[in-house]
């Protein structure tokens, strides 16, 4: 290892290119690995999500707050990390870690909202498990929610837009799905992944969907369907983009050490946990078709756990455009740069294939509230490791990944789990 | 939504398309920074970019945020200049069908938005083809 | 002309500006249920230039200003006046031109104003500039006519009003046009009118003919040519105020001056009336063809009613610059996409939108 001069910032750039390599300037290493606790999840809660019209953003979190503590079986939390995009423009409530401790009746205990746009929920879990590794707690909360549709679609589309650059994207009229498109052109273009391997995303994440009694949308869409919707931007169309959601979803975390003493559920250990970050912008990107982000973020969970690709059973990922699936699972290493596009045409990223890729049907068909969904992630990698799904198991599940992801790949955090 | 000070203050970048040279790598930044992320250095001079250049990546936006809504459908795409910059703009002047990676653009000077029916005009960059 | 040489201002960089949209007169027509071919032939006009919407009067300026400063090879700091005569400013308050010197890095030091007068509004920007520098206030000012203006739905302007822009850098050496002379003639003439608040421009009909655009121009013309002791075969070419495509032609034929000598800068049958930039733009076509020793004249028209009156000598400099950026009628003929009534009405914010 590499050591860092005490007190010497690294430079920005990338984690991969640094000279030093991920030694050098991987801050969990310097919290000195035979100090920090394994963690495990001992409690997972989410409600149904959807158009939760008579829930106001308090009961949204407590309500799924309440479902992880009752499943953990514990009787108290200690500390509260809640990923949350922004109840500011979406809901005009921000300090929602103050109303939340006080909703959910834990006040005074220290409790904090994180954010890093869509994957504010696998940061806020990211903050759960360093608290409990470096032992400055022993049982805490890692919760998400948003509250979608307490605005319009034109505050909605607002309020999305803040999580790319808002003077030189967001000013010239760039959408989400516009700026996903764009991935999309310039992957097609580079590789010839086509129409149909986007659509075959869609329609496998529909299929995964319709058996969760969670999703917001479940029921299954043919490919022709996906193909003939509402164009939303070329050449996405509205079957192509995950919806507007309200939900939320918790987990429970603690030493694993202390698991057996503080629940009756199978211990589930968190065996890896990465973040790196991007240019904000698309057009700043070494490479528009390649998600650098998800790559060091990856990287270093893989490099934690000890594991590669052909490890992991499954993986729940960051599909909030059918786009957003293929550019992930190439840069995941579970198939060769420009090739994610023959995944869910294939077969490969279906259940009972190679890696199934996300069983819970994704964010395209369970939702996207958008600071909830990595930790609904965590919810169903830690379900499917107990071997809780019922006609949605991923047999033999062993070992299962969590990716999350912010803006355009401006910063994603990714997780591995496993069975103890 | 556009505020006076946020607008004006862009002002350089979207009229005249100024950015900033490292002096010490060469790196270019638009919009310019603070500090070098290639090198880490501190100190740059002032640039302008080339207005030609050629068209990497677009789309055709059809269902458009609220203050766009009546330009819709519109193309947007991202453009590297002949120096290597690369930015995001709307493609104006073109029909959809011509749109295709590697098409010769240039810069036009247009009327991005207006703030609603009594706010502030914003103009700025737009890449239009290079017919 | 000799002895006037050292003060004189001369035209040192030309260039014009036109959006790609056009409509054509059948296409209007066919939604009001108008006789198309007689006002093919009353107006003598085919078609008209369209703004998308994110084009406007400062958008035009800026583009049409780039390509003078391409011919006029100077440095835009230098410049010390910068005026857009326009009756379609984009704001009613706060000033087209300060956008503009913006875009071009002409700022700080510059006099910066807008100026109105319906269509006249760009050559008396070019008649202050000239002024300016003859009295060396300024070594060079940049004057740009130009409009995006509106015509009442099925109104007879409606089949003319049109968009376009054209700009003059104006100082003392190395010109490509001299400016041997500067005249106008003005009267109180309510012609043609817009109130405050009110979307479109009224007329008063056939009154607008003889006691207004006749009389002023003609009046000019004569006026600027007693001046100079010159006659209409004296000019190699003459541009007009081109409301339409009839009305430069009958009043160049009612001076003395032949069809050949209006021919190069006659725009408006297939442009429209760019209003503020109407003869403006016909001069940049004139100089696109003209060469080193023509005599041009140039009277605009405003309603309201005035002329401003000019004459040119061309230099042996056009040869060199000429060709530095494009040339107005090429970009007029070959640049262009055909819209339908329902476009037209869209980008010309025509349709009451949601609220």
């Amino acid at each position: 290892m590499h050591a860092l001069e005490p007190g010497r910032m690294p430079w920005p750039g990338s984690l991969a290119r640094h000279p030093g390599g991920f030694e050098a300037v991987n801050w969990t290493r310097q919290l000195r690995r035979e100090q920090m606790r394994d963690v495990a999840v001992i409690g997972v809660g989410m409600q149904k999500w959807g158009e939760l019209w008579e829930k106001p953003l308090r009961d949204v979190f407590t309500e799924s707050a309440l479902l992880a503590i009752d499943d953990a079986g514990v009787d108290k939390i200690e500390a509260m990390y809640i990923g949350c995009m922004s109840s500011g423009l979406f809901a005009g409530q921000e300090h929602i870690g103050s109303l939340m401790a006080d909703y959910l009746g834990v006040a005074p205990i220290p409790s904090l909202r994180v954010e890093t746009a869509c994957a504010s929920g696998g940061a806020a879990f990211r903050q759960a498990i360093f608290d409990v590794g470096v032992g400055a707690h022993d049982i805490v909360l890692a919760g998400g929610v948003e509250k979608m549709t307490d605005v319009d679609g034109g505050g909605a589309t607002y309020a999305l837009s803040t999580a790319a650059d808002s003077e030189y994207e967001v000013y010239h009229g760039v959408t989400f799905p516009g700026l996903y498109a764009m991935m999309a052109v310039a992957h097609m273009d580079r590789y010839g992944t086509t129409r149909d391997q986007l659509a075959h995303v869609s329609v496998k994440n529909h299929k995964n969907g319709a058996k969760n009694a969670h999703a917001q949308y479940p029921f299954e869409v043919t490919l022709d369907q996906v193909k003939n919707a509402v164009m939303i931007a070329d050449p996405l169309t509205i079957l192509d983009c995950s919806p507007i959601t309200d939900g939320a979803a918790a987990a429970i975390v603690c030493p694993l050490d202390m698991a057996k003493d503080l629940s009756s559920n199978m211990p589930i250990k968190v065996l890896g946990s990465g973040h790196a970050t991007d240019t904000i912008a698309l057009h700043d990107r070494e490479d528009i078709a390649w998600l650098s982000a998800v790559e060091e973020a990856g990287a270093q969970a893989y490099k934690q756990a000890g594991l590669t690709p052909s490890d992991i059973d499954f993986v729940e990922v960051h599909d909030c455009f059918t786009i957003a699936e293929i550019c992930v699972i190439e840069a995941l290493g579970f198939f060769e740069r420009g090739k994610g596009g023959t995944g869910a045409e294939s077969g490969e990223t279906h259940m009972g294939g190679r890696i199934p890729v996300n069983p819970s049907g994704g964010l395209k068909s369970k939702g996207h509230p958008v600071g909830a969904t990595g930790v609904a992630q965590i919810v169903e990698v830690t379900r499917q490791l107990r071997g809780e799904c019922g006609d949605r198991q991923c047999p033999d599940a062993k070992i299962g990944m969590a990716q999350n992801m912010g803006g355009t790949g401006g910063s994603s955090v990714v997780h591995i789990l496993g069975t103890v | 939504m556009s505020t006076s000070a946020r607008y004006w203050r862009e002002i350089p970048q979207r009229y005249r398309l100024e950015a900033a040279k490292c002096t010490s790598c060469g790196k270019i930044y638009f919009p310019p920074r603070l500090t070098c992320r290639a090198c880490g250095k501190r100190e740059f001079e002032t640039v302008v970019l080339p207005d030609t250049g050629k068209l990497v990546t677009y789309t055709v936006i059809r269902v458009a945020p609220t203050e766009f809504s009546d330009q819709a459908p519109y193309a947007v795409g991202v453009a590297e200049l002949d120096n290597g910059v690369r930015l995001t703009a709307q493609v104006a002047d073109v029909d959809f069908d011509e749109l295709k990676p590697g098409m010769p653009l240039k810069i036009e000077f247009r009327r991005v938005r207006d703030e609603g029916e009594a706010g502030i005009l914003c103009y700025g960059y737009k890449f239009v083809p290079l017919r | 002309m000799e002895g006037s040489e050292v003060r004189m201002a001369g035209i040192i960089g030309y260039g014009a500006y036109m959006p790609r949209n056009r409509i054509k007169v059948e296409e209007i027509a066919k939604v009001w249920g108008a006789d198309a071919p007689s006002y093919k032939r009353g107006l003598m006009l085919q078609e008209k230039s369209v703004p998308s919407p994110d084009q406007d009067t400062i958008t035009m300026a800026v583009e049409a200003t780039k390509y003078a400063l391409k011919r006029a090879g100077i440095d835009p700091v230098k410049i010390g006046a910068v005026y857009v005569g326009s009756e379609s400013h984009p704001y009613a308050v706060k000033p087209s031109g300060t956008v503009l010197a913006e875009a071009i890095g002409a700022v700080p030091e510059a006099h910066c104003a807008d100026f109105e007068f319906a269509c006249k509004a760009g050559s008396e920007a070019m008649f202050v500039c000239m002024g300016l520098v003859d009295g060396g206030k300024i070594e060079y000012g940049l004057a740009v006519g130009a409009d995006t203006s509106q015509g009442a739905p099925g109104d007879a302007l409606e089949y003319s009003a049109a968009a376009g822009a054209a700009s003059f850098i104006i100082g003392k050496n190395d010109g490509v046009a001299k400016v041997v002379e500067t005249y106008s003639f003005m009267t109180d003439t309510p012609d043609f009118w817009r109130r405050s608040y009110m979307h479109y421009p009224r007329h008063a009909g056939r009154f607008t003919g003889e006691p207004a655009y006749f009389k002023h121009v003609t009046g000019c013309a004569n006026g600027i040519m007693q001046k100079v002791g010159m006659k209409p075969e004296d000019f190699a070419y003459a541009v007009f105020h081109q409301p339409n495509g009839k009305f430069p032609m009958r009043v160049g034929k009612m001076l003395g001056f032949k069809k050949e000598q209006i021919e190069p800068g006659w725009l408006s049958p297939t442009l429209g009336n760019t209003y503020s930039g109407s003869s403006p733009m016909g001069l940049t076509a004139t100089l696109d063809v003209a060469k080193p020793g023509d005599m041009i004249l140039m009277v605009s028209y405003g309603s309201g009613s005035g002329s401003d009156g000019f004459v040119y000598q061309v230099t042996d400099r056009i040869d060199k610059v000429r060709d530095v950026a494009p040339k107005t009628r090429e970009k007029l003929d070959s640049d262009k996409v055909y819209i339908d009534y329902g476009t037209y009405a869209k980008y010309r914010r025509k349709i009451r939108m949601g609220e």
